[in-house]
């Protein structure tokens, strides 16, 4: 069916050729039948990773395969997302090892990004806690392979967004939770300086992050408040939430019914509204428990708040510089401030040491900004990738729509060996997406 | 706990329908020609809802294999979904009796001959309820798919006399006209977005139907009024009409 896609950002929509299957069989004789395109999940990728002239939709993909409740693993089908499966694997006290910003994506694009999550820097990405997983390969046969079986397949499936193949079931394991709350602490920072010291003082601390305020000059450069929490055991929660310690309570769902008129994200609503949020937190430091919900998935509250910055779509920028560049990091937030670009509050996290072939992660600090589409942003962005690449940085290819392709060859240095290995399993560009070809990633 | 058979549970509309019923703590009863294609969906509706799934072979064209499919049966299914269904190619259709009578088979007498087993069986215990998934296209042939429309036809009036004669025996009978669903069946068709419904739409409109033992169902309301008027179209117009 001919359908019109965009990802999250809304930027690049094409018009695409959709299929969908449901059982396995029919996907293999799809892909051995056809060439030139991409699977693709629930499309919150923010650029064009998964998008194609042809795509192969996953989302019908959907059975849970099996739940092991003692152990902690879960075996499911490419196209359930982990919204599903937070609502089967909470009640009965286990978590996801790793998330994303948004529950709304699939298992499927968990692995081919690569995801995650506040915990980096203790727990890795999404690909450390693989069991094993199935790939449809070029030729149309599926191959099982983990981190010790077909490991090159394995390891340029893992953020090799979707080129060596169809992911169709993915077999990982979980985290066990006492309840279903998270006791969070958050403090302020006056700049930048200062969330980077607290970034290592609360290191061990599982989760941590940071919203950042792009916008301010002079002592308040980088001025943020850091957000650190851990699963609340039983005894930390209040009455009330402790007679149901795994469940939470069912809140209404706001949306943004259509794009909201562009002009109103301009520098000074965008200061408004951070001065709120900034200003919000009265005291130096606050500590509560509060549902897993608000805590990792704060925007999901709002359905299709991307809409919210109009038709013309957004980049969301993101990045990653090792922990001794930190220079490059003040560099780009002051080019950011500078132009008043800036969108709502950025967010700034520390990743830990990550060994992995094309993966997004390594060990510095990450960085990942809104910016409405328009003129003049793909030359400033530009301006930025050249201080990423001078300090050694990359971008994350979720978020990607617009980087040139040097500046891909440049900043993955596993960049050559990725492409070898899609070749071996992905001959005559059978999976192709925009960004495969602009990037020229698959040969 | 209540059973739900489901006749044809490979389909996006069935699998829909499984899951509503499931997350309404009914056991399912998973039957489709294909049986171990439907294991997946088997672990899917025990892990997400905690009910128990059975699998259970069944080909709508071996009638002979009805009766003794229907006896062995774990359970006698408290409700029973006739959700299969062939949609075909109309043209070759035409030509080629293979398909003609594959369209016939698939979508009426494969019906018939199941129906027929299970709507005795609800009569002698006089309960049961039995839902249809019949189609909009056997409402009035036209040229474009004549050959499924008409074996619908006979298939919605095959549930109305069900209907007609059960309601004594307390057996509901309910036949669902979908209108256009976004599945696997149509995904090669370009649908108009106001009038075609998700699968999980038909399948809650289903369920809610069912506890309100309604007759006949539309589940996008604006195809009641679409086939009443393209019923009341007089014949000497409708041959003219490219539909």
């Amino acid at each position: 069916m001919q359908k019109r896609l965009a990802n999250w950002g809304n930027y690049p929509a094409i018009t695409s050729e959709e299929s969908a299957y449901t059982q396995e069989e029919q996907l293999r004789s799809f892909v051995a039948a056809n060439h030139g395109f991409i699977a693709r999940g629930n499309g919150r990728c923010y650029g064009d990773a998964s998008l194609g002239k042809h795509s192969l939709s996953m989302l019908k993909y959907d059975k849970i395969l099996s739940f092991d409740t003692a152990a902690g693993v879960l075996e499911t089908q490419a196209g359930v997302t982990l919204d599903q499966i937070l609502d089967i694997i909470v009640p009965k006290g286990w978590f996801l090892p790793v998330t994303p910003g948004t529950k709304f994506i699939t298992v499927g694009g968990a692995v081919a990004s690569d995801v995650h999550g506040k915990n980096h820097h203790m727990e890795g990405a999404f690909s450390g806690h693989i069991t094993e997983m199935d790939v449809i390969i070029g030729d149309g046969t599926m191959v099982t392979c983990s981190p010790d079986q077909h490991t090159d397949l394995y390891w340029a499936t893992c953020g090799g967004m979707g080129l060596t193949g169809v992911i169709t079931r993915v077999k990982f394991g979980l985290k066990k939770i006492e309840t279903a709350y998270i006791k969070q602490k958050q403090i302020k920072a006056r700049n930048l300086e200062e969330v980077i010291r607290l970034f290592d003082e609360y290191k061990h601390y599982t989760y941590s992050m940071a919203w950042i305020d792009c916008l301010q000059k002079g002592d308040s450069f980088g001025r943020s408040i850091l957000i650190v929490g851990e699963h609340a055991t039983k005894a930390e929660l209040n009455d009330k939430q402790g007679q149901a310690p795994l469940l939470l309570p069912s809140k209404p769902r706001l949306t943004v019914p259509f794009n909201l008129p562009s002009f109103i994200l301009n520098t000074f609503t965008v200061k408004a509204f951070n001065w709120l949020y900034y200003g919000k937190n009265f005291k130096k430091e606050i500590n509560n428990v509060v549902p897993y919900e608000p805590f990792f998935y704060p925007l999901d509250a709002i359905l299709h708040w991307n809409r919210g910055y109009g038709k013309a779509g957004f980049i969301q920028y993101q990045f990653v510089l090792s922990l001794d560049q930190k220079e490059g990091l003040i560099a780009i937030l002051r080019r950011i401030s500078e132009k008043g670009w800036g969108s709502f509050l950025a967010v700034l996290k520390v990743f830990g040491q990550q060994d992995s072939l094309i993966s997004f992660p390594m060990e510095g600090y990450t960085l990942a900004l809104d910016f409405p589409v328009r003129k003049g942003l793909f030359a400033f962005l530009d301006e930025l990738d050249e201080i990423v690449l001078q300090y050694g940085g990359r971008l994350y290819l979720s978020k990607d729509a617009r980087m040139k392709q040097e500046v891909f060859w440049k900043s993955y240095p596993n960049a050559e060996r990725f492409a070898e290995i899609v070749k071996t399993y992905n001959p005559g560009k059978r999976f192709e997406s925009l960004q495969s070809e602009r990037l020229l990633l698959t040969k | 706990m209540p059973t739900v058979l489901l006749l044809g549970a490979g389909s996006d509309m069935a699998v829909a329908i499984a899951r509503r019923f499931a997350a309404a703590q009914y056991n399912v009863q998973l039957a489709g020609r294909q049986a171990a294609a439907l294991q997946p969906l088997q672990q899917d509706l025990q892990i997400r809802y905690g009910i128990a799934a059975t699998v259970h072979h069944f080909d709508a064209t071996a009638y002979d294999t009805h009766a003794a499919f229907y006896a062995t049966l774990p359970v006698q299914p408290d409700i029973t979904v006739c959700a299969f269904g062939y949609l075909g190619d109309q043209e070759q259709a035409q030509h080629d009796w293979q398909e003609a009578s594959r369209i016939l088979h698939s979508n009426f007498t494969g019906a018939v001959s199941i129906l027929n087993v299970v709507a005795n069986a609800y009569e002698v215990k006089k309960a049961g309820v039995i839902v249809g998934i019949s189609s909009v296209a056997g409402e009035r042939g036209r040229q474009s798919n004549y050959i499924y429309g008409s074996a619908k036809a006979g298939f919605t009036a095959y549930l109305s006399g069900l209907r007609n004669r059960l309601f004594r025996s307390g057996v509901h009978v309910m036949s669902v006209q979908p209108g256009f669903v976004n599945t696997r069946m149509t995904q090669h068709l370009t649908l108009p977005p106001l009038l075609t419904a998700q699968p999980e739409q038909v399948a809650n409109a289903v369920f809610k139907a069912v506890q309100r033992k309604k007759n006949v169902l539309f589940v996008k309301w604006p195809w009641k009024y679409i086939m009443l008027i393209i019923k009341l179209i007089p014949e000497a117009i409708f041959k003219k009409l490219k539909l």
